[in-house]
C-alpha cells in the first residue's frame, strides 16, 4: 500500500502482488502532480493498439495540465448522475477530470485542487446529503484552508417547495468564495426539474474552462475514485429513457380498518435486462388523474384542446396536463406565475409572507390554488407556470436473487379528502389505482451506492424501518436469505396499529421462525394511550444496540426525513453516549466515524 | 387402585391433547412468553389450547381470512371469553363493568349471551387479556375451565317465580361449580399476577386429575317441570326435588350430550340415565364421584369417544353408577317422579313468591349490541344503572331483570321498551328458535347459525301462516357444526351445519327435549330445506291431531322413526 497516497488504494485483481509492489516501489516519492501526470501516461499506454510501442507522452518534467475535480454529495443519486454525465462532457472536451463522492474525498485535499465543480442537493429542512457532510462541516469550521488559487463552480439541487431551498448548494458556494477561492460561472439553484438548467451549467463550465485544461497529454478521465470498485453496469434504460414495463399486482397490504392504504406493487422487468441491487431505488413515470385534469380544465375555462408548446414539443393541452407537467405538487414558481397571469391580490399578498405562503402550498395541489382563485389565463401561460413532471423514486422492496425479473414496491397511496374534493398522489395514485393489473409503467432504476449491505455476509445489521421505510429491509433480507448470510439482523418496525398496519407480517414471521431474522422490534403507536415509536424501542434496547454496534453492525433507516431519521439518530447518539460511556462530542465523534465507514447509512425522504 | 385390574381404561396410544395437558404444567405451558411476544396476536402451539382451559378460544374473523392473506397479515386473531357464572346470575354493578369492557376492548364491541348461560366477550386482542381477566376479578368474575377438558359453567334453571326454591338450587350450582374447580394457581399467576407457586408440583388436582378429564364435562342443576338446561345435552344432571316448597335431593342424570362428527357413526347424540335419587348433603360427594370415574375411565386413546356419554356405553351404565356409589359412599334411592313440561323462558313480567317482580326479555340470539332501532347494549347498560335486583341469563340465551321491587316496575319497563328489550312483534316461533355463534368468529363453524337465524325464522314464520298456523310454533334450532352448542339436537326441526349454505336436516325430537331427532335430509341447501318444511308443515297442518307438536306428528306419521336408543339407532 502507498503510504504516498491519500486514495484507498485497494490493488485490483488484475495485478499481481510482485506487480503491486514493483509499482509502488517506483512511484514511491513522487509528488501529487507527478502522480496525476503518469496517470494520464498509463492511461494512455492502455489505450494505445495493443503491441504498439508506448504512446507518446508530454515529456518528463513540463508542467502537469491541471486536473479538474468533480465533487458530489447525493442522497438518491441525482447528483451524482449530473456529475457523471457533466465527466462524460468533460471528457469529450478533453479536459484532465476525476470523478469522486465526498465521501471518499480528503478534505484535507481540497488546498492542492485547482479546478472544481461540485454537484450538491439539499435534504430536509436544508440538510447536506449523507456523504456530503463531512466536507460541509469541514468547510464552515475553521479548519477550513485558504484557497485563492482555487477556481470552482456549484450546482445545487432542491425542491423549491422547502423553505430551505438548494441550501447545503449555497452554503459551499459561500464557504469556498469566503476561503479565497474564485467562481468560474455563478452558482445554479436547480429546482426538480433541473435537467437543462444542469445541462446549460456543464456547457457553460466547458466552454469557460476550455482554455485552461486542454492539454497536449492524452484527453484521459481517471477512473472514478468513489471506491466502491464493482460499479453495476449502467442498464440501457435511465429516467430519459425509462422502460416500459408491466405493473403485475397493487396489492393493499394494510388491513381494511386501517387508515393508511399501502401498497404492494409488483412490476415486471422481464426482457428489459435491467439489473438492480438492494438499496438501489425504482423511477416511476406517471400520468396524472383524468378527473384532475377534466376540473383544472374547467376551472380555467380550457378546453384541453388548445395547442401548447412544452420544452420543444408541440401538443394540445389535455395532453401536455396528462403526461408532461406537474400537479399533484405545489411550487412557488407557480404562485408567482399564476399570480401575473391573474393579478390575483389576495394571491399576491400571501406571496408576501414566507410562512404563510409555505404553509398554504403543504396543503394543496395545484387544482387547489386555482379553485380558491379562479382566474382567466391562455393554455400557454398556464402550461409555462407549471413545472415538468418528474418521476417518483420508489425504494426497491425486493431483491433479484429472489424474486428475478421483477422489482417490488412498497407505496403508500396517499389518498385523501380535502377542500370538499378528492386529492391523490400523483405517482401512487397512478400505480395504486389508475394503472390495472397488466398495464403499463415506465420505469428506471436508480442506484444507490449510499444504501448497501455490508460487504460481508457475515456483518451484523440493524435496520430501521417504520412505515413504508420498511421496503428496502425486505430486499435486504431477501438478499440476505439467497446468500444464507450469517450475519444477525435485527429489524425495527413501527406503524399505528398491529392488526392493521404490520407490512409483510407473515414474511417477518418467517423469517423469524427460520432463524434468518434474529430480532424484530415493533412499535405500534396508536395501540396504547402513550404513542410509542421507533425511536423509543432503540432507547429501551439501547445496551443491545451499541453491543452490536461494537459487534460491526451497520445501521440502516429508512422513512421519513423529517421527524423519524432525525429521532433515530438522537437516539442511536444518546445510546452511544450512555452505554459507550462517552461524552456528547464523542458520540458524535463515533457516529461520523460509523458514517464515514458507511456503516450509518440512510435513505430518507 | 395401582396394582387393580383397570378393565374400563381404553389401552392404546394416547391422544395427543393428552401429552399436552402433561406436558402443561397444570396448564401453565408458555402462554406469559406467547404474551410477550408481539410478533403475532396468536399463541402458539399448546398453548392454543391450554387458554381454553382458562376460559378462552384463540378466534380469527373468517369472514377476511382470505382478503388477510392477500395483504400479507396473519389471520385477525383474537381471544372469545367466556365467563364462569354459576346459574347465570349477575349483578347490575358487574354488569357495568362487563358493558365497559365490551365497548372499550373487543373487536365486535358486544355481549354474547350463550346457551351455557354466561356471556361471552368477542375479539379481544392478545394485549387486552391480561386486562381483562383483571378487570373481571375486580368485579369477582372468572373464566375459569370455562372450556377445556374440566367441569364446565355450571347451569341452574332460571325460575324466579318460586324464588326460595331457586335460590336453593343456585346455591348448590356455585358449590358445585366450584368443588369441580381445578385448583392450580395457573389462573392467577398468569392473568392476575397473582404469586408464583414455588414449584408447579406444589399444585395438586385432587378431583380432576393431573391430566385434567379426558374430555369436556358439563353440568347443570334443573328444576322441574322446566328443562331450560336441555339435560339431556349435558354430562351431569341434578333435578331439583322438592316437597312443600323445598329442596330436598336431586335425582342425578348422567351421560348426556349432543355433540358428534359428521361421518362417523360412533359418535352420536346421547340422552342421560337417571341413576335415582340422593339426599342433598351428598350432592357433592356424587357429583366428584361421577368426574373421578369419568376421570379414570373415560377414553383418552380417542377423543371423539371421550365424553361421559360413550363411557357410559362402553362399562355399562350399571358399572359406572356402581363406581360412582362406591367413590361417593352413597347408594342411589329410586328416582323420585318429575316431569319436564317446558324449555323456553317464560317472557314479561312475573311475580315471584316473594313478592319481587322479574322480567324476561328476549335476545335474539343472545347477542346483546346497539343495533339501529334496538339499542339493547345501552338499553341493559342503563337498566344496571338504576337495577337493585339483579341479571338472570338463560340458558335459551336471555336475559331475566330480576328481583325488581313493585315501584320500579314502571322504570325497568320502559327503559327496557325504550331500547327495543321489549318487541311487541316478536313471535312466538322467533321465540322458539336459537342459534349458536358460529360464524365469523367460531373456528369450528362449518355453516352459518347466528347471521342466519332472523331469515330462517322469517321463512319459518312465513310457512307456518300460509298454513294457517301463525299461532303455532315449532322448537327450531340452527347449529353451525355437528358439536351442538346450538342443541339442535334436542329440537323439532334441528338444522346441523355441513357446509357453507348446507345442512343436515333433523327432525322429531319433542317441545320437552326428551327426544333427539333424526336426520331426515342431508347436506341440502337452504331452498330445499324450506321446500321440505313447508311440504311437512302443510302435513301437519291437514292431519294434526288436537294441539298435536309438530315433532310428535312426524313421529306418528312415521315421516321419520323416532330415536329410542340413539347409540344403537340414531344412524338407522
Amino acid at each position: 500500500m502507498s503510504n504516498n497516497s491519500n486514495q484507498n488504494f485497494t490493488p485490483p485483481a488484475v495485478l499481481s502482488e510482485q506487480q503491486v509492489n514493483a509499482i509502488t516501489q517506483a512511484v514511491s516519492g513522487l509528488n501529487r502532480d507527478q502522480l496525476t501526470w503518469l496517470s494520464g501516461y498509463f492511461a494512455g499506454m492502455a489505450g494505445a493498439p495493443a503491441g504498439s510501442a508506448a504512446a507518446p507522452a508530454a515529456p518528463v518534467g513540463s508542467s502537469p495540465t491541471p486536473t479538474l475535480t468533480i465533487l458530489y454529495g447525493s442522497q438518491t443519486g441525482n447528483a451524482k448522475g449530473l456529475a457523471e454525465s457533466f465527466q462524460g462532457k468533460a471528457e469529450t472536451a478533453g479536459f484532465t477530470s476525476k470523478l469522486v463522492s465526498m465521501s471518499d474525498y480528503k478534505p484535507r485535499q481540497l488546498k492542492n485542487e485547482t479546478h472544481l465543480v461540485i454537484f450538491v442537493s439539499t435534504h430536509g429542512e436544508g440538510d447536506a446529503p449523507d456523504d456530503a457532510i463531512e466536507l460541509h462541516e469541514f468547510l464552515g469550521s475553521k479548519k477550513a484552508p485558504k484557497l485563492a488559487d482555487l477556481k470552482y463552480a456549484v450546482l445545487s439541487l432542491g425542491d423549491s417547495s422547502y423553505e430551505f431551498f438548494c441550501q447545503t448548494g449555497k452554503d459551499f458556494d459561500s464557504r469556498l468564495a469566503a476561503q479565497g477561492a474564485t467562481a468560474i460561472i455563478p452558482r445554479e439553484d436547480c429546482d426538480v426539474d433541473y435537467d437543462a438548467q444542469a445541462e446549460s451549467f456543464a456547457d457553460k463550465i466547458v466552454a469557460s474552462l476550455q482554455d485552461e485544461l486542454i492539454s497536449a497529454a492524452p484527453a484521459q478521465a481517471l477512473a472514478s475514485q468513489t471506491g466502491s470498485a464493482a460499479q453495476p453496469e449502467k442498464s440501457a434504460y435511465t429516467k430519459k429513457a425509462p422502460f416500459t414495463a408491466t405493473l403485475l399486482e397493487a396489492q393493499k397490504i394494510t388491513g381494511r380498518d386501517s387508515t393508511k392504504d399501502i401498497r404492494h406493487i409488483e412490476i415486471s422487468l422481464e426482457d428489459s435486462g435491467i439489473t438492480y441491487a438492494p438499496g438501489d431505488a425504482l423511477g416511476v413515470w406517471f400520468a396524472n388523474s383524468e378527473v384532475l385534469v377534466d376540473e383544472l380544465l374547467s376551472l380555467t375555462g380550457l378546453a384541453g384542446t388548445e395547442e401548447v408548446k412544452v420544452a420543444d414539443d408541440t401538443m394540445i393541452l389535455r395532453e401536455a396536463l396528462l403526461n408532461k407537467l406537474e400537479l399533484t405538487l405545489s411550487y412557488p414558481n407557480f404562485i408567482k406565475a399564476y399570480q401575473a397571469a391573474i393579478g390575483s391580490k389576495t394571491l399576491a399578498g400571501l406571496m408576501e409572507d414566507k410562512a404563510t405562503l409555505r404553509t398554504y402550498m403543504a396543503e394543496r395541489q395545484i387544482v387547489d390554488i386555482v379553485r380558491d382563485h379562479p382566474g382567466q389565463l391562455s393554455a400557454q401561460v398556464l402550461v409555462d407556470a407549471l413545472r415538468p413532471l418528474t418521476p417518483r423514486l420508489y425504494s426497491i422492496a425486493s431483491s433479484q436473487s429472489e424474486v428475478e425479473d421483477e422489482v417490488h414496491l412498497t407505496v403508500a397511496h396517499v389518498d385523501y379528502e380535502a377542500f370538499g374534493t378528492r386529492h391523490q398522489g400523483g405517482a401512487s395514485g397512478f400505480l395504486c389505482e389508475r394503472v390495472a393489473e397488466g398495464g403499463e409503467v415506465r420505469v428506471f432504476v436508480e442506484k444507490n451506492d449510499n444504501f448497501r449491505l455490508p460487504d460481508s455476509p457475515d456483518t451484523p445489521v440493524i435496520m430501521v424501518g417504520p412505515g413504508t421505510g420498511i421496503a428496502p429491509f425486505r430486499a435486504f433480507m431477501q438478499e440476505r436469505d439467497a446468500q444464507g448470510a450469517e450475519g444477525k439482523n435485527w429489524l425495527f418496525f413501527g406503524n399505528p396499529h398491529f392488526t392493521q398496519d404490520f407490512l409483510y407480517q407473515v414474511e417477518w414471521q418467517s423469517y423469524v421462525k427460520s432463524g434468518l431474522l434474529d430480532k424484530i422490534t415493533l412499535a405500534f403507536s396508536r395501540d396504547q394511550k402513550e404513542k410509542v415509536y421507533v425511536q423509543h424501542r432503540l432507547l429501551e434496547q439501547g445496551a443491545q444496540v451499541y453491543e452490536w454496534l461494537e459487534q460491526g453492525a451497520h445501521f440502516y433507516v429508512c422513512g421519513d426525513a423529517t421527524y423519524m431519521a432525525k429521532d433515530v439518530e438522537a437516539a442511536l447518539l444518546s445510546i452511544i453516549q450512555e452505554y459507550g460511556g462517552k461524552s456528547e462530542q464523542d458520540a458524535k465523534a463515533y457516529l461520523v466515524a460509523l458514517r464515514k465507514a458507511k456503516r450509518y447509512q440512510k435513505d430518507v425522504y | 387402585m395401582s396394582n387393580e385390574k383397570k378393565p374400563f381404561i381404553v389401552e392404546g396410544k394416547l391422544s395427543d391433547n393428552e401429552r399436552l395437558k402433561a406436558e402443561s404444567r397444570h396448564l401453565r405451558g408458555t402462554i406469559e412468553q406467547d404474551l410477550k411476544d408481539d410478533l403475532t396476536g396468536g399463541f402458539t402451539a399448546d398453548n392454543f389450547q391450554l387458554i381454553r382451559f382458562h376460559g378462552m378460544y384463540q378466534q380469527d374473523d373468517r369472514d377476511i381470512r382470505p382478503e388477510r392473506t392477500k395483504q400479507k397479515l396473519e389471520p385477525l386473531h383474537n381471544v372469545m371469553l367466556r365467563a364462569r357464572l354459576p346459574g347465570g346470575i349477575i349483578t347490575p354493578d358487574q354488569w357495568q363493568v362487563i358493558d365497559k369492557f365490551a365497548e372499550d376492548h373487543t373487536l365486535y364491541g358486544s355481549i354474547r349471551l350463550t346457551t351455557r348461560q354466561t356471556f361471552q366477550f368477542h375479539g379481544v386482542l392478545k394485549p387486552e387479556i391480561k386486562a381483562m381477566h383483571q378487570t373481571l376479578n375486580k368485579a369477582g368474575i372468572d373464566s375459569i375451565a370455562t372450556a377445556g377438558d374440566v367441569n364446565r359453567n355450571v347451569l341452574c334453571t332460571s325460575n324466579p317465580v318460586e324464588s326460595s326454591l331457586h335460590l336453593e338450587a343456585y346455591e348448590w350450582a356455585k358449590k358445585i361449580s366450584e368443588h369441580l374447580l381445578p385448583k392450580t394457581r395457573a389462573y392467577a399467576e398468569i392473568w392476575l399476577d397473582g404469586e408464583k407457586v414455588e414449584s408447579t408440583e406444589d399444585d395438586v388436582e385432587p378431583i380432576l386429575g393431573d391430566n385434567y378429564l379426558p374430555r369436556k364435562f358439563k353440568t347443570t342443576v334443573v328444576i322441574p317441570p322446566h328443562n331450560d338446561v336441555d339435560v339431556h345435552a349435558n354430562d351431569l344432571n341434578f333435578v331439583a326435588i322438592e316437597e312443600g316448597g323445598k329442596l330436598i335431593g336431586f335425582n342425578v342424570l348422567v351421560g348426556g350430550g349432543l355433540a358428534m362428527t359428521h361421518g362417523d357413526t360412533s359418535t352420536y347424540p346421547r340422552k342421560a340415565d337417571d341413576f335415582g335419587f340422593i339426599k342433598l348433603q351428598d350432592t357433592l360427594a356424587v357429583a366428584e364421584g361421577v368426574v373421578t370415574t369419568q376421570r379414570d375411565w373415560g377414553n383418552r386413546v380417542n377423543r371423539k369417544n371421550a365424553k361421559t356419554k360413550y363411557t357410559l356405553e362402553r362399562v355399562g351404565v350399571d358399572n359406572f353408577k356402581a363406581e360412582v356409589e362406591k367413590r361417593a359412599g352413597v347408594t342411589f334411592a329410586e328416582s323420585r317422579p318429575y316431569t319436564f313440561t317446558t324449555r323456553g323462558d317464560r317472557f314479561g313480567w312475573v311475580e315471584g313468591i316473594d313478592g319481587k317482580h322479574h322480567l324476561t326479555v328476549f335476545i335474539e340470539n343472545g347477542r346483546i349490541l346497539d343495533f339501529p332501532n334496538r339499542t339493547l347494549k345501552t338499553g341493559c347498560l342503563e337498566i344496571a344503572k338504576v337495577h337493585q335486583g339483579d341479571f338472570r341469563l338463560t340458558a335459551n340465551q336471555n336475559l331475566i331483570i330480576a328481583g325488581v321491587p313493585a315501584d320500579q316496575k314502571e322504570v325497568i319497563e320502559s327503559l327496557a321498551r325504550e331500547h327495543g328489550l321489549i318487541e311487541a312483534d316478536t313471535s312466538q316461533q322467533m321465540l322458539d328458535s336459537m342459534a349458536c355463534v358460529s360464524l365469523p368468529t367460531c373456528p369450528l363453524a362449518m355453516a352459518e347459525a347466528e347471521r342466519y337465524l332472523p331469515e330462517a325464522v322469517r321463512r319459518m314464520e312465513d310457512i307456518l301462516t300460509e298454513h294457517d298456523l301463525a299461532d303455532e310454533s315449532i322448537i327450531f334450532r340452527i347449529t353451525g357444526c355437528p358439536n351442538g352448542c346450538g342443541r339442535a339436537m334436542l329440537s323439532e326441526i334441528g338444522l346441523v351445519g355441513k357446509g357453507p349454505g348446507k345442512y343436515n336436516l333433523h327432525l322429531g325430537g319433542d317441545r320437552e327435549g326428551t327426544r333427539i331427532p333424526r336426520m331426515y335430509r342431508e347436506n341440502i341447501g337452504e331452498d330445499e330445506i324450506f321446500a321440505e318444511i313447508d311440504s311437512l308443515v302443510g302435513q301437519w297442518a291437514d292431519e294434526r291431531q288436537p294441539e298435536e307438536a309438530f315433532g310428535d306428528f312426524v313421529i306418528r306419521t312415521g315421516v321419520v322413526k323416532p330415536v329410542v336408543d340413539s347409540a344403537r339407532d340414531f344412524y338407522d
